[in-house]
């Protein structure tokens, strides 16, 4: 399954900036609360976990549920003390894993 | 004789009964229904719940229960010794009670977070702020959902 991941952090910051990242990922969010047009339930396909690293420290990572709308979408932010890489990871139901960066210059 | 003792032991007794039902008392301001209330526990365990400090923007009135935007705000200095460790929410009538769970590293600059939910009833959403201090606060909001999300199934 192909995903596609957008990712907004800012180029540039000064030290100890407070930095707003934002997240998008592409992906249905299957509940599995629905029924198909077999009237078989449709099975669960969620993403699961989403972490963001700076530098490989943690700084941020949520847990979701199927009451997270298609297409997950998260804004949160970040202190930027140090020139670096954002490493994003989502992580969900049938193996799905996918990791994107994003480069920070901290003057 | 006899009498009057057994009458103190009575009011004794009555006086022990009352000051243990006081103790005793419910703390949580609002009666959570069943569901909820286990997956709040299931988060944060058996700490105690206080209003405040925390604010949950959701809009009151929703056409759209497929995408419901949502910003969970905390106030703190978010600093190493101060800060928030977690954020959970729930709703009330989904399937199921959780809906997003959130943990701060010690590099996150803000207490806030926002994204888009999906909302199956006109219901109360809860946010729970847990602090590195072991303290939870919480805010409540009401949303009136006029097309329902989760649960419809597909069109042949």
């Amino acid at each position: 399954m192909s995903a596609r991941a957008l990712i907004n952090v800012p180029k540039q910051a000064k030290r100890g900036d407070v930095i707003e990242i934002k997240t998008l990922i592409s992906h249905q969010m299957e509940t599995g609360f629905r029924h198909g047009t077999n009237g078989r339930m449709i099975p669960r396909d969620i993403i699961t976990t989403f972490t963001a690293k700076y530098e490989g420290e943690e700084i941020f990572s949520t847990t979701f549920f199927p009451a997270i709308a298609a297409n997950p979408f998260v804004t949160f932010y970040a202190v930027a003390d140090k020139s670096g890489t954002f490493t994003f990871t989502w992580e969900g139901d049938n193996g799905f894993s996918v990791t994107e960066e994003a480069k920070i210059a901290v003057a | 004789m006899l009498m009057r003792f057994k009458i103190t032991r009575r009011d004794a007794l009555l006086l022990g009964g009352m000051a243990a039902a006081g103790a005793a008392s419910p703390t949580p301001s609002a009666a959570v229904p069943g569901q909820m209330e286990a997956a709040i526990r299931k988060a944060i365990g058996d700490a105690k719940v206080q209003k405040g400090r925390v604010t949950l923007d959701l809009p009151p009135l929703v056409e759209n229960g497929n995408s419901v935007p949502m910003t969970v705000t905390v106030a703190s200095p978010m600093t190493e010794n101060d800060r928030v460790k977690a954020i959970h929410v729930f709703n009330e009538k989904n399937p199921q009670a959780n809906v997003i769970s959130v943990q701060f590293g010690p590099h996150a600059g803000k207490a806030e977070v926002s994204t888009r939910i999906r909302l199956a009833d006109t219901q109360k959403i809860t946010a729970i702020a847990v602090m590195s201090d072991g303290t939870c606060w919480s805010d409540t909001q009401d949303v009136v959902v006029t097309l329902a999300a989760c649960l419809e199934d597909l069109q042949p």
